[in-house]
């Protein structure tokens, strides 16, 4: 905003020849600003995943350098994959991930559809019941959801983590599609009545018409379950239920000296993701600034 | 993206998380249906209600209920406030658990003073009508918000490290430093959030007010202050208080740099670290699951009463526009 500012007031008394070059500095100031701040983002995570991919001694003398044929070294990918066993976690994380998703827009968008359609007695209290959710932290129950959990023999199970998840992320799932829903125009359901369709069919016409606010609660649930500590951390800490976040974090705390492992299991951890964000940023920024979650 | 907003102006979506959800079905095209006992009613919300009570209402109210009991001879007894009282007069809980709501507190407002800003200042350059390759931007700007706190953690922690040498002092290592140090990790992974809700607003205000400022002869930066500022106000005050509820139940980050005791001796201890160490014990401690509930309870206390000083102090005290 201040490139403006300096720009405008001078350009207008000096002489007509300055003003294309100095509009041209104002416009470059912003530009400046926001490389100078995703190198700030992406300088540590770069530092990582190209250091990861060096020898020890290479890290240490030129850090700034991308690996060369002479200081290339994966061997501390070779410890990670020896001593842990990452496939397996990405696996876990993978299942408790897609599951509560899919129970998550399955279950929230059923709820959300008779939020949105029927009128019933307790119509505000169900709805007012499920938002309520929204605001509380599930942490606070920690206590009560192990307790839960022992006495349903589903610790050290992925499936209590889904329950979990999938709890945590019904409330604002049910409130968001309902708004959805309510936005389906009412003619398109009166019509699939009129020819005799179910409640149910008409619920399965219904829900490929709020496809938009589906993937926006998609995105928002995914992130948090997979980048999750705490409750892997108290439900399932089994080697072979073990998550990537939980499986990163006993690795990391084991190899902490060993700095080649270290950075290539961040590096490993890290890229997935990454990867995914960069695929589908575009609806998962959109998704973000549809005015759903504010 | 215009979609819901019909359901109010984004300003007040604070205040529908509480009260529209309810209010919304009554809008007039919802046409009551004359059956008697519908069952397919049932089936749609039975299966969400059911989860979401079981394992996220139930073990709320259970642990609020586990903070009024205590174990004795082996057997859990109503005790009434007496968990309360031991925890905030005990000469070893009482200090532990001040100085995680006073860590706490300073956590979250390394955020609000330094996450707000730059979100910002980058949302409003993104904004700008005329900037290039917005959307690269946009999307290399987040990428640090879609990391594993752990991740983040690590990353951190090897980049400040002396042994790496770019940074002498061991800020991780200090009483003085290890919490600020964290918040700014913690703020440098999250300030993707407050850049998108900010810029998702200000893309949304018309040219009309914007040019019509600019026809009266204000500059860019009082165009800034004047016309888009006011507008973005709610949305600061909706950052800040679901940064705040995030920040009083953080743990994973403090956990994964600094372990369970949040060293040096305690200097970087939030609530989080305080009701793991309360709820499972360490080292010398013994775990308690009574006691952890107790702290849960004052956590959910603390945030109950940020969430209203949010209502009551700031919502309504400041205008909200329809755009």
């Amino acid at each position: 905003m201040s490139a403006v500012n300096t720009a405008t007031p001078p350009a207008a008394a000096a002489p007509k020849t300055y003003r294309p070059l100095r509009a041209r500095a104002g416009a470059a100031v912003p530009h400046v600003i926001l490389i100078a701040y995703a190198v700030v983002a992406l300088g540590p995570i770069a530092m990582i995943v190209m250091n990861s991919f060096k020898s020890r001694q290479a890290i240490f003398d030129t850090p700034f350098a991308l690996p060369t044929p002479d200081t290339f070294d994966v061997s501390g990918f070779q410890t990670v994959f020896t001593r842990a066993q990452f496939e397996l976690y990405f696996l876990n994380s993978f299942i408790v991930t897609v599951s509560t998703v899919f129970l998550v827009l399955l279950l929230g968008s059923m709820a959300a559809f008779a939020l949105a359609e029927y009128r019933f007695t307790g119509l505000t209290f169900v709805a007012l019941y499920m938002a309520v959710g929204i605001m509380i932290p599930i942490r606070l129950g920690t206590v009560g959801i192990l307790d839960l959990m022992v006495r349903l023999g589903l610790v050290n199970s992925l499936a209590g983590l889904v329950l979990v998840y999938t709890a945590m992320g019904l409330p604002l799932a049910v409130f968001v599609l309902t708004a959805f829903f309510q936005q389906v125009p009412g003619e398109l359901k009166d019509a699939a009545r009129i020819d005799g369709s179910s409640e149910y069919r008409v619920y399965r016409m219904a829900v490929p018409l709020v496809k938009p606010g589906l993937a926006a609660i998609g995105v928002y649930t995914m992130l948090p379950i997979w980048n999750d500590l705490w409750f892997p951390l108290i439900l399932t800490p089994a080697e072979n239920v073990r998550t990537v976040t939980l499986g990163t974090q006993l690795f990391l705390g084991q190899f902490v000296t060993d700095w080649n492992a270290v950075l290539a299991v961040l590096t490993l951890a890290a890229l997935p993701l990454i990867a995914l964000f960069i695929i589908f940023s575009r609806q998962f920024i959109r998704g973000l600034t549809s005015g759903a979650f504010k | 993206m215009s979609r819901l907003r019909t359901s109010g102006p984004p300003d007040e979506a604070g205040a529908e998380v509480v009260t529209s959800a309810g209010a919304a079905t009554t809008r007039p095209e919802a046409k009551p249906r004359r059956r008697g006992f519908r069952t397919h009613v049932v089936v749609f919300i039975a299966p969400a209600a059911a989860i979401y009570t079981l394992f996220m209402v139930y073990p709320l109210l259970d642990s609020l209920r586990l903070s009024l009991f205590a174990p004795v001879d082996g057997n859990l007894t109503f005790v009434g406030l007496d968990n309360f009282v031991h925890l905030l007069t005990d000469d070893i809980l009482a200090p532990q658990f001040w100085n995680a709501v006073w860590n706490n507190l300073m956590f979250f407002a390394v955020h609000f003073f330094v996450q707000n800003p730059i979100g910002l200042l980058l949302a409003a350059l993104l904004a700008a009508p005329t900037l290039r390759g917005r959307s690269t931007y946009r999307a290399l700007l987040f990428i640090p918000t879609t990391l594993s706190v752990v991740i983040v953690g690590f990353i951190w922690q090897l980049i400040i490290s002396p042994v790496w040498g770019f940074v002498d002092t061991p800020l991780l290592g200090q009483s003085s430093t290890a919490l600020v140090t964290l918040a700014l990790m913690s703020v440098w992974q999250y300030v993707g959030i407050p850049m998108i809700l900010f810029y998702a607003v200000l893309i949304s205000i018309p040219h009309e007010l914007t040019e019509a400022a600019t026809v009266d002869g204000a500059n860019g930066w009082t165009t800034f202050w004047r016309v888009k500022f006011p507008l973005i106000l709610p949305t600061v005050g909706i950052v800040s208080v679901v940064t705040y509820v995030a920040n009083m139940n953080a743990f994973d980050l403090i956990y994964t740099v600094k372990g369970a005791l949040a060293g040096p001796d305690f200097a970087s201890d939030i609530m989080g670290t305080f009701f793991f160490r309360t709820f499972f014990g360490f080292q010398l401690q013994q775990g308690s699951s009574t006691m952890g509930a107790t702290v849960a309870t004052m956590m959910f206390l603390l945030i109950l009463a940020g969430v209203l000083l949010y209502f009551y102090g700031w919502q309504r005290r400041i205008e909200s526009y329809q755009l």
